[in-house]
C-alpha cells in the first residue's frame, strides 16, 4: 500500500507541473507551451530487437497564445486539473465521467469548455504520453470488455476468483490489472488463447474446451481494451504462459494481433507494459480454408476498405516476415475473408473438436 | 391542351368552336357501336362557348385552384388594378386593403376557420367613369392593357372580372363597386355581375352616392377562401408588394382585426412607362398575318414602318428587297407563300433592339429602400442591369439582397437562454436564403422552382462571395434575394402568372445582376469577418485565461496568485493579437462602403452607404409607429419603432439631420442622383 502512495503522489506532481509551466511562462512573458510526443505512424518505430513498436522522439507544440491550439491548450489544463482531483480523492474514473467533470459554459459566454467526448479523450491521451504515465496510473478506467475462463485463480479486492467455478460466463475483466488491483494467486495452465470474438469465446467455454486442453480462455470483444492486453502480458510474464491469437481472417483480424504482439501506434508508449512479441497467430489464417476445407461460399467478398487496409498493413514493419506477406498476400489474391463463425459451417463444434485440436498438434501458427 | 384552348378562346373569343369529336371517341363513351351518330346530330350538339363559360370550367388556369389561392387572386387583382391606374395618373398610390369574415349562420367564425371572406380594396386614383364600370368589373377581356406594348400589372384583362366572377360562382354576391373621378363628380356606386353565358355585364344597382374620399375607386368582392398565414399569404404578398413598390403608401386590415401600415419610403413615382410598337423579332408569324390584315397603311413600306418599331424607311426597303416584293404592294394583298418570305427576310434583317423607355424598372434606390423597410439585416445592395432584349421584348432584370441580422436580434439568437447541450448547435447554418420574385412590382408566390429567377439563384456560385451553398441548393444563411423583371410583356409559365419562363437572355440577365450583388457581398462579409476575427482572437484569449487561471489555481491547491497570473496572461495576449492595431480594425475602419455602390450598411454605431436613404425609411417609419394609435403592433414586425429609433439615434451625422427640412434636403440629394441616367450608366461601366 505505500508503494502505491509514492506512486500517486508522482503522478499528482506530474499533473501538477503542468501549472507550474504556465506559471513560469507567464512569468517571463513567454507563450505558455507543453510538447506533447506525436502520436502517430510518422513517429513510431518498430524494435526488431524487442519485437516492439516505441515511440519516437518527435513532438508537437501546443501553445496558449495560438489561435489553433488555444482551446486544445485550455482543455489540456482542465483535464489535468480533474485528473489531479482523481489523485487526491483517490478514485477511479472512466472517460466519460473526466468529460462531464470538466465540461461547463465558460463565463461570459455560450462556449462550452467541451462539445463532446471526442474532445476529451484525446487530451487524456495527449497527458499520458506526455507525462509518461498509464492511464491505470491516471485513475482512468476503460470499459470491463473481457471475459476470462479456465485454471487461474485471482485476488480481487480480498476475493478469491477462482476462473474454473465461474460456469461458462467466466469473470469479467477489470479495466484495471495492475498488481495492487488484482492479484494473480494461482496460475496452472499451460497456454493463454486471446480470441477476438465473444461468441466464439462462449463457444469454448460452453465446450469446456479449457478443461480438456488446460488453457486460460480471454476474450476482448473484438480490439482487445487494455485490461486485457494487460491481464495476457501478466500471466504470460509472470506465469509463462505462451499466448496464441485467434481472430478472424480479415485485416482487423492481423491487426489485432499485432496490437497484442506488439503494441499499438496510437499507444505505443505502452507497449513495454503491454506487448507479448511471443504472442502466435493461432488463426483464421488465409490457408485455412483450403486447408480444412471451407467451401468458398461461406466466405465475404473483400471491400475496398479491407483490401487497402491489407495493403496498408503489408507496408508495417512488423509485418515484413515472409510469411506473413504470403499470408495476407493469399487473402488479397482470394479475395475473401472468412469469419471465425463461418467454421460452424462445417459443425457446431468443429472450433473446439477439430479446428484448435489440429492447429495445436500440427503446431501450425504464425508468429 | 387546355392551353391551345385557352389560346384559342382569348385571341378570338365570339368564335371558338369545340372540334367534332371524332366517332371513335363517341363509341367508346356510349359503349354501343350500334347507335353512330350523324354529322348533322353532332353538328346540332355544337355551339359556341363563351370566354366566361370556359374560365368557370377552367379557373384553376387564373389561379383559383383552392380556396386560399382564391383569396390571394382576388385581393391581386384588385391591388393590381388599384396601382396601375394610379401609375397611370401619375398618382402617389394609397391603398388600403380590408379582409373581413362573413359571418355565416348568425356566427363569425374566427379568420382560420372561416370560409367567407369580402375583400375590400380603395385607392386614391383616378376613378372610373360611370359607362365603363360595368365593363370594366364584369367582362373578361376586357380592359386597356391588352393592345398596347407597355409595362403594367395586368396584361389581358381577365383579373379583376375573373376574380368578381370566382366570387359570383362561389357566394353568388354581386361585385360592388364605389368610385369617383373629382371632387366635383358624384361618387357612383354598382352592384354587378356576370352574365356568364354571353359574358356581358348585369348591373343590379346603380346609384349616386355620398362618399368621404375625393377621388378614387373601391372594389367589394365576396369571395369563399381561406386565410392561413405563411409564405403564399395574403399577408406575405402584401409585405412583398410594399418592398418592391415603396412609393406605395399600403393599409392592410387583417381579418384577426389588426392593422398593418406599410408606409411609403420614397416619394417619387417610376417614371411612366411609354407603350412601343411590337419589334419585328419578338412577333410570330400567325401574328404577322394578322396585322398584315388590320393595317391601315396602304403599303407594305407604310406598313412597315408604322405598325413596327426600329424599322426605318431604309430597312423597309432593304426588307422588300431581301422578300423580293414591291415596296409599294397593299399589305392586305400578301398572303401566303409571299407573307412567309417577308416573315423570313425579316427575321434575317439586322434590327436595332426596341427602345427600352417602354420599361419603368423600380431603381436601385427604390430597391435599397424597399428591402430596408421590410427586412432587417446588416447588408442591403440593389443592382438594375442595363435593358435587354428576348424575343424582341425588351425586359429590365433587378436584383437585390438582405443580409444578416440585425444586432437587437442577435442578441435573442446569439445568447440562447441554457447552456447548450452536446449536440446542441447553432441553428443558424440551417437557414436557407429567401427567394422573392416579382414580375412588373408584382410578387410571385406560387411555383418557385418553376421560374426563372430561383434557376438562376441555384445556378449562382454563392460560395465565391463568403455564403454557403450546398450542391443544387439556395445559398445558406440569414439572406433575401430580391428578383425583378420588368418587360412589356413577361414571359409566364401559365395564365395564372406564378413563375417567369426560363429564356436563356433572361437568365443570363438574371445570374449577371446577381453575381454584381454577390459580389458585393462577398466584399462586405470579409470585411466584417476580417474584424471578426481579429476580435475573436483577442476575445477567446480573454475567456480561455480565466478559465486557465482557475485550473492552475485549483491544481496548485488554492495557493496561487490568480490576480497576478491573470495580468501577465492578458498582457502576453495584447501583445500578440496587435494590441491597438485590431482596436482600429474594430473601430469599423475597414468597413466603410468603399466599393459598394447602392449598398447600405448597418452596424452598432449606425448606418453606412446609402445614408440619406436610411434615414427617409427610418423616418417614415418612425412617424407610422408614432401615429399608429391601434394598441395591437403588427406581428411581424413587433418592435417596428423601437428598431427604426435606436440605430437612429447613434446614426453618425444624425445630428444634423434633425429637422425636417434636412430631411427633405437629403432626399432631394438622393432623387437627384437618381433622375439622371446616372446609375443606369454607371452599371454598363462596370460591364
Amino acid at each position: 500500500m505505500a508503494a502505491k502512495r509514492t506512486r500517486v503522489t508522482a503522478v499528482e506532481r506530474k499533473l501538477v507541473g503542468l501549472a507550474d509551466l504556465v506559471i513560469q511562462a507567464a512569468e517571463r512573458s513567454k507563450d505558455p507551451t507543453f510538447s506533447i510526443p506525436i502520436r502517430a505512424l510518422s513517429n513510431v518505430s518498430f524494435n526488431q530487437r524487442r519485437g516492439l513498436i516505441e515511440m519516437g522522439n518527435k513532438k508537437q507544440a501546443r501553445s496558449f497564445f495560438n489561435v489553433g491550439m488555444t482551446k486544445k491548450f485550455m482543455q489540456t489544463v482542465l483535464v489535468a486539473d480533474a485528473l489531479s482531483e482523481l489523485q487526491r480523492a483517490d478514485l477511479t474514473t472512466s472517460l466519460r465521467e473526466i468529460y462531464y467533470r470538466t465540461k461547463h459554459t465558460i463565463k461570459n459566454s455560450h462556449e462550452n469548455t467541451f462539445d463532446t467526448q471526442d474532445e476529451s479523450d484525446p487530451v487524456i491521451e495527449d497527458l499520458e504520453v506526455s507525462l509518461a504515465v498509464l492511464r491505470e496510473e491516471l485513475h482512468v478506467r476503460a470499459e470491463n470488455n473481457g471475459s476470462i475462463v479456465g485454471p487461474v485463480v485471482f485476488g480481487d479486492d480480498g476475493d478469491r476468483v477462482d476462473c474454473t467455478r465461474l460456469g461458462k460466463g467466466g469473470y469479467s475483466v477489470p479495466s484495471i490489472v495492475e498488481p495492487e488491483y488484482l492479484e494473480i494467486r494461482r496460475c496452472t495452465a499451460d497456454f493463454l488463447l486471446l480470441i477476438e470474438k465473444g461468441t466464439q469465446w462462449n463457444r469454448l467455454s460452453e465446450d469446456k474446451f479449457w478443461r480438456r486442453y488446460n488453457c486460460v480462455l480471454l476474450t476482448g470483444n473484438g480490439q482487445p481494451p487494455r485490461g486485457v492486453r494487460r491481464l495476457a502480458r501478466r500471466l504470460h510474464e509472470e506465469y509463462r504462459l505462451p499466448v496464441y491469437v485467434l481472430v478472424d481472417n480479415d485485416p482487423w483480424g492481423y491487426y489485432i494481433y499485432s496490437v497484442v504482439k506488439q503494441g499499438s501506434i496510437n499507444l505505443a508508449f505502452e507497449s513495454q507494459r503491454m506487448a507479448i512479441p511471443k504472442a502466435k497467430f493461432m488463426g483464421l489464417s488465409s490457408a485455412d480454408p483450403e486447408r480444412y476445407g471451407l467451401p468458398r461460399n461461406v466466405g465475404i467478398k473483400l471491400n475496398e476498405k479491407d483490401i487497402a487496409r491489407a495493403k496498408e498493413l503489408m507496408h508495417y514493419q512488423w509485418f515484413q516476415k515472409p510469411t506473413w506477406q504470403a499470408e495476407i498476400k493469399r487473402m488479397l489474391t482470394s479475395g475473401l475473408k472468412f469469419e471465425l463463425d463461418a467454421l460452424a459451417n462445417k459443425d457446431f463444434q468443429y472450433l473446439t473438436k477439430k479446428y484448435l485440436p489440429r492447429k495445436l498438434k500440427e503446431k501450425d501458427w504464425l508468429d | 391542351m387546355a392551353q391551345s384552348k385557352t389560346a384559342t378562346a382569348s385571341s378570338n373569343p365570339m368564335s371558338a368552336r369545340k372540334p367534332p369529336l371524332p366517332p371513335a371517341a363517341t363509341q367508346k363513351i356510349t359503349g354501343k357501336p350500334a347507335q353512330q351518330v350523324t354529322a348533322v346530330e353532332m353538328g346540332a350538339r355544337q355551339r359556341e362557348i363563351s370566354v366566361s363559360e370556359f374560365f368557370t370550367k377552367n379557373r384553376h388556369l387564373l389561379g383559383f385552384d383552392n380556396p386560399r389561392k382564391a383569396l390571394l387572386t382576388c385581393v391581386k387583382e384588385a391591388v393590381d388594378n388599384a396601382l396601375d391606374a394610379c401609375e397611370e395618373a401619375g398618382i402617389l398610390p394609397d391603398v388600403t386593403v380590408r379582409l373581413e369574415v362573413v359571418p355565416a349562420s348568425g356566427t363569425t367564425p374566427p379568420a382560420s376557420q372561416a370560409t367567407r371572406f369580402r375583400i375590400t380594396v380603395r385607392d386614391n386614383g383616378p376613378g372610373i367613369v360611370r359607362q365603363q364600370i360595368p365593363r370594366i368589373f364584369a367582362k373578361l377581356l376586357y380592359g386597356s392593357k391588352f393592345h398596347r406594348l407597355r409595362m403594367s400589372r395586368g396584361q389581358q384583362g381577365i383579373g379583376i372580372s375573373a376574380a368578381g366572377m370566382y366570387g359570383q360562382l362561389t357566394t353568388g354576391k354581386p361585385v360592388t363597386i364605389i368610385s369617383r373621378t373629382g371632387v366635383r363628380a358624384a361618387a357612383h356606386f354598382f352592384e354587378v355581375q356576370i352574365d356568364t353565358k354571353k359574358n356581358e355585364p348585369l348591373v343590379h344597382e346603380n346609384k349616386q352616392i355620398e362618399w368621404d374620399q375625393a377621388q378614387g375607386t373601391q372594389v367589394t368582392l365576396e369571395v369563399e377562401g381561406k386565410y392561413q398565414k405563411g409564405r403564399t399569404s395574403v399577408d406575405e404578398w402584401l409585405e412583398q408588394t410594399s418592398i418592391a413598390n415603396p412609393h406605395v403608401r399600403l393599409v392592410y386590415h387583417a381579418p384577426e382585426g389588426e392593422t398593418k401600415e406599410y408606409p411609403r419610403t420614397y416619394h417619387e413615382l417610376p417614371p411612366s412607362p411609354r407603350e412601343i410598337k411590337p419589334h419585328p423579332y419578338g412577333i410570330e408569324f400567325g401574328m404577322l398575318l394578322k396585322m398584315l390584315q388590320d393595317t391601315k397603311s396602304h403599303s407594305l413600306s407604310g406598313f412597315l414602318t408604322g405598325d413596327f418599331c426600329r424599322i426605318s424607311s431604309q430597312l423597309a426597303e432593304e426588307i422588300c428587297r431581301t422578300a423580293k416584293v414591291s415596296p409599294g404592294t397593299r399589305p392586305r394583298d400578301l398572303k401566303g407563300h409571299a407573307a412567309e418570305v417577308l416573315y423570313q427576310a425579316i427575321q434575317a434583317t439586322k434590327i436595332m433592339a426596341p427602345p427600352t423607355n417602354c420599361l419603368s424598372p423600380i431603381g436601385e434606390k427604390a430597391v435599397l429602400a424597399g428591402l430596408y423597410k421590410q427586412i432587417k439585416g446588416e447588408f442591403y445592395t440593389a443592382v438594375t442591369r442595363p435593358p435587354a432584349v428576348y424575343r424582341g421584348n425588351p425586359f429590365v432584370i433587378e436584383a437585390g439582397l438582405a443580409y444578416g441580422n440585425r444586432l437587437a436580434d442577435q442578441h435573442t439568437l446569439r445568447h440562447p437562454a441554457m447552456p447548450k447541450a452536446e449536440g446542441e448547435h447553432e441553428e443558424e447554418d440551417s437557414e436557407l436564403a429567401r427567394v422573392i420574385r416579382y414580375a412588373n412590382r408584382v410578387p410571385l408566390l406560387y411555383q418557385q422552382s418553376a421560374c426563372s429567377t430561383f434557376k438562376a439563384v441555384l445556378n449562382t456560385t454563392w460560395k465565391n462571395y463568403g455564403v454557403t451553398q450546398s450542391r443544387g441548393a439556395l445559398p445558406g444563411g440569414p439572406m433575401v434575394i430580391f428578383v425583378h423583371m420588368a418587360s412589356v410583356w413577361v414571359p409566364f409559365t401559365s395564365e395564372s402568372k406564378e413563375a417567369i419562363a426560363d429564356y436563356d437572355e433572361i437568365q443570363k440577365e438574371i445570374t449577371l445582376a446577381l453575381r454584381e450583388c454577390g459580389r458585393r457581398l462577398g466584399l462586405f462579409v470579409r470585411r466584417r469577418e476580417r474584424a471578426a476575427s481579429a476580435y475573436r482572437r483577442r476575445n477567446i484569449f480573454e475567456l480561455y485565461i480565466e478559465e486557465v487561471v482557475e485550473a492552475c489555481d485549483r491544481l496548485k491547491g488554492g495557493k496561487l496568485s490568480k490576480e497576478k497570473l491573470k495580468a501577465q496572461l492578458q498582457k502576453i495576449a495584447a501583445s500578440r493579437t496587435g494590441g491597438g492595431k485590431t482596436d482600429e480594425a474594430l473601430g469599423r475602419t475597414g468597413g466603410g462602403p468603399e466599393g459598394l455602390p447602392h449598398s447600405i450598411i448597418v452596424t452598432a454605431e449606425g448606418v453606412e452607404g446609402e445614408v440619406a436613404l436610411a434615414f427617409q425609411v427610418e423616418a417614415a417609419q418612425v412617424s407610422v409607429a408614432e401615429a399608429d394609435s391601434i394598441g395591437e403592433k403588427p406581428l411581424e414586425q413587433p418592435v417596428k419603432g423601437k428598431r427604426a429609433r435606436v440605430p437612429v439615434d447613434k446614426a453618425k451625422g444624425w445630428k444634423g439631420a434633425k429637422t425636417k427640412a434636412h430631411q427633405m434636403v437629403l432626399f432631394h440629394d438622393a432623387q437627384a442622383a437618381h433622375k439622371g441616367p446616372v446609375p443606369r450608366a454607371a452599371a454598363r461601366r462596370k460591364k
